[in-house]
């Protein structure tokens, strides 16, 4: 049994495949030669003791762990904690259009972390370490914004990040 | 009416059956639109509250009570309750038929409403300040899951009647097509028992155990996962009526015909099958799923854009024979000669126009690498209150304005305020949603009570001011609307009664009514079956992956 389309409905039929089809294309384009994909690591930790050496995940993210280091290879390695109401360290300095690494977790509830104008951007789940990677252009101090709901203090959870010239980047602290 | 695609429209409904039936639809109207009004004020104090504008309005307590309370009323009371009414009506008068247990309908009906106020308790008193998406580990008072459970459970009544009705109506006229509106409506009815699983089972398995302290951890990720299989299918049941008021009783109030129907079957099968096994979009930014299951979710996202694509399509089609048949010429005339004094046609075209430029940032959102520009940021309320409350609810309002005098019995009040209430509410909604677009797109994020914390960027928060200050007066266009919306309800109860003749029921129908359909496009069990199987392979893994990776749990945590 046949249906019937009227030739318009064929035509538009075809425009909206290709509109689908282009976008798909775009999206694969991006994430297979330009490697943008969203941070999805799946890594388990202990959320309750992060605090302490032992346990899932533990010992990386303890109090003298915080804060950038540069690995062995030279890639720049920002370990932070993120517990109400507040990012830990509290300030960050890292150099412009150099790739970061951001290793991050929750101590208690759900949080987020946004840096306007960058794509830094991810969920932080207690019980899991996001991790993302990512260069920043802009030149200048960003807030480090907590973008989930945790609590009625929420709006008050921020850190500071300082984007400086490469050549005024200096590590304070060595890798540990 | 001649002829009619159903080939039943001889048999006359019983006075008893109509009766009951608009007694039925009224009550869950009444409901709806009580939870509307006491929502309404809540989203205009928030936004003058968060504005930082009005200091003595300033207390994030009650910012994030009433912004729960609004959310959980708007997305899941105001919605749930008039899918249901309009449900109740649609399916005695398209089948013209009896509706399968009236008594079953008031069971339903009631288990949801004591469930709306026991949620309502904690949500007031601020036991429930958790948002309206409940994410944990944050736990709320176990009042408020249970009665979410309620209102779940009370609306799994209605989808039963939904089906039994149509496979009653199925077997009492075989082989010939189910009536487009009522296609819909079981459509959607299917659509909200598969995505309703997922928030049941978190609330069920996960937030009741917790909050009544029956387990003492709990797997944040695995209730997110779950969460999001609704997150997406719930947009589409509440959007769905709105398409089917445009496909179904636009055309006739236009003064034309539907384009077609079959194109309609299929733009709904494909808003069933694809608006539910896609709800991973939600969780782009999330850590605890692949990166791979979120590129699967990306190719379905943009699928259920294809039912869009044809529904724009159709319905621009329709209102063109219309406004021909009215005397338009050329290429753009007919645009002219549009009823807009109709409030149906006027709503439906204001409708489009904000579905058009809500489903554009829609695009953005479902954007696999797009996502971290705006991910809760505020364009994501900026999305979708032009999409839900936009687009979907001023829908809602042209049903109510349809029904109201058949349901009631009474002339609708006022058509100038009518069309005056439509247009300030597509006027406040543009005012208070392109500045939330902006303020995402340059970095505020959503859910704060207030921005002025940030203290330390002064000069970004500055840069915000602007916008903060224009959707001040969205807000309070948005209120205005929504308060004429309900007065006009009121006071048509005040008004002349009408004939029997104006209180008839009848569909819109298409310039070629089909006299069958293909059983693909008539049936119901091959396309759960279909459902089942795509559920299972974007869930799968990605919920038994919990089973293995070993979480260390979270303990339950205050607000």
């Amino acid at each position: 049994m046949s249906i019937h389309i009227d030739p318009l409905e064929k035509k538009w039929i075809i425009m909206s495949a290709v509109i689908i089809l282009l976008s798909w294309l775009l999206i694969l384009y991006y994430a297979s030669v330009e490697n943008i994909h969203p941070p999805s690591n799946v890594e388990v930790i202990d959320s309750a003791r992060l605090h302490l050496p032992s346990g899932v995940g533990g010992g990386e993210f303890t109090e003298d762990k915080l804060g950038l280091r540069k690995e062995p290879d030279g890639t720049l390695v920002v370990t932070m904690v993120a517990a109400r109401y507040g990012f830990y360290p509290q300030h960050i300095k890292v150099p412009i259009n150099t790739p970061v690494k951001f290793r991050m977790a929750s101590f208690d509830v759900l949080h987020g972390v946004l840096i306007p104008f960058s794509n830094m951007n991810t969920m932080i789940v207690p019980g899991y370490v996001s991790e993302l990677t990512t260069r920043f252009t802009k030149l200048g101090d960003f807030p480090v914004i907590c973008d989930e709901y945790c609590g009625l203090a929420h709006a008050y959870m921020y850190g500071m990040i300082k984007i400086v010239p490469k050549n005024e980047f200096k590590l304070t602290s060595e890798a540990h | 009416m001649a002829t009619s695609s159903t080939g039943s429209s001889d048999i006359a409904l019983s006075t008893e059956t109509i009766k009951s039936t608009n007694k039925l639809a009224f009550w869950n109207f009444v409901v709806a639109f009580a939870a509307f009004a006491l929502a309404l004020p809540m989203g205009a104090y928030q936004v003058l509250e968060r504005s930082g504008m009005f200091p003595a309005l300033e207390n994030a307590a009650v910012y994030y009570a009433s912004t729960s309370t609004h959310g959980v009323l708007m997305a899941y009371v105001l919605s749930t309750f008039f899918i249901m009414g309009f449900g109740y009506h649609t399916a005695v008068h398209s089948l013209k038929q009896t509706l399968w247990s009236p008594r079953f309908a008031w069971i339903g009906f009631w288990i949801s409403t004591i469930g709306v106020v026991l949620a309502a308790l904690p949500l007031l008193t601020g036991h429930a300040s958790i948002l309206y998406t409940f994410y944990p580990p944050e736990i709320a008072h176990p009042a408020f899951y249970i009665g979410a459970a309620m209102l779940v459970i009370g609306s799994w009544f209605w989808c039963v009647i939904m089906v039994i009705s149509t496979v009653q109506w199925k077997k009492a006229n075989p082989n010939k097509p189910v009536p487009l509106i009522m296609y819909g409506t079981v459509l959607n009815a299917l659509l909200w028992l598969w995505t309703s699983v997922g928030v049941a089972a978190e609330v069920v398995f996960q937030l009741i155990p917790m909050s009544l302290g029956w387990v003492d951890s709990l797997d944040p990720g695995l209730a997110r996962v779950l969460f999001s299989e609704t997150l997406h299918g719930i947009v589409y049941f509440w959007l769905f009526p709105a398409y089917l008021v445009m496909y179904t009783i636009m055309p006739k109030e236009a003064g034309g015909k539907l384009f077609s129907d079959e194109f309609a079957r299929i733009a709904f099968l494909m808003l069933f099958i694809f608006s539910v096994p896609i709800g991973m979009h939600h969780l782009y930014m999330d850590p605890m799923i692949a990166a791979g299951w979120k590129l699967l979710h990306m190719f379905g996202t943009f699928m259920v854009a294809v039912p869009t694509l044809i529904t724009g399509f159709s319905i621009i089609a329709t209102m063109e024979i219309a406004g021909r048949l009215r005397g338009g010429k050329g290429l753009f005339g007919w645009i002219k000669t549009l009823d807009y004094t109709n409030p149906v046609v006027l709503a439906s075209t204001l409708s489009l126009l904000m579905l058009t430029v809500g489903g554009w940032g829609g695009v953005i959102n479902a954007a696999y690498s797009l996502d971290a520009l705006i991910h809760n940021t505020q364009w994501i309320p900026g999305h979708f209150h032009l999409i839900y409350g936009g687009t979907t609810v001023i829908m809602y309002f042209a049903a109510a304005y349809w029904l109201w005098p058949k349901i009631t019995g009474h002339q609708l009040f006022s058509n100038k305020l009518v069309l005056t209430q439509l247009w300030l509410w597509f006027i406040g909604m543009w005012i208070t949603t392109m500045p939330w677009h902006y303020l995402g797109l340059v970095g505020q994020p959503r859910r704060v009570d207030t921005v002025q914390a940030y203290q330390q960027a002064e000069e970004l928060v500055r840069s915000w001011d602007f916008s903060m200050l224009i959707m001040n007066f969205g807000a309070l266009i948005l209120l205005v609307s929504g308060l004429l919306f309900v007065y006009i309800l009121f006071m048509t109860a005040r008004e002349p009664a009408i004939s029997k003749a104006d209180r008839e029921v009848s569909y819109a129908e298409a310039i070629h009514p089909p006299l069958h359909v293909p059983t693909l496009l008539n049936s119901l069990a091959f396309w759960n079956w279909a459902m089942l199987i795509y559920l299972i392979a974007s869930y799968g893994y990605p919920i038994l992956q919990f089973w293995f990776i070993g979480t260390p749990e979270s303990p339950a945590w205050g607000i």
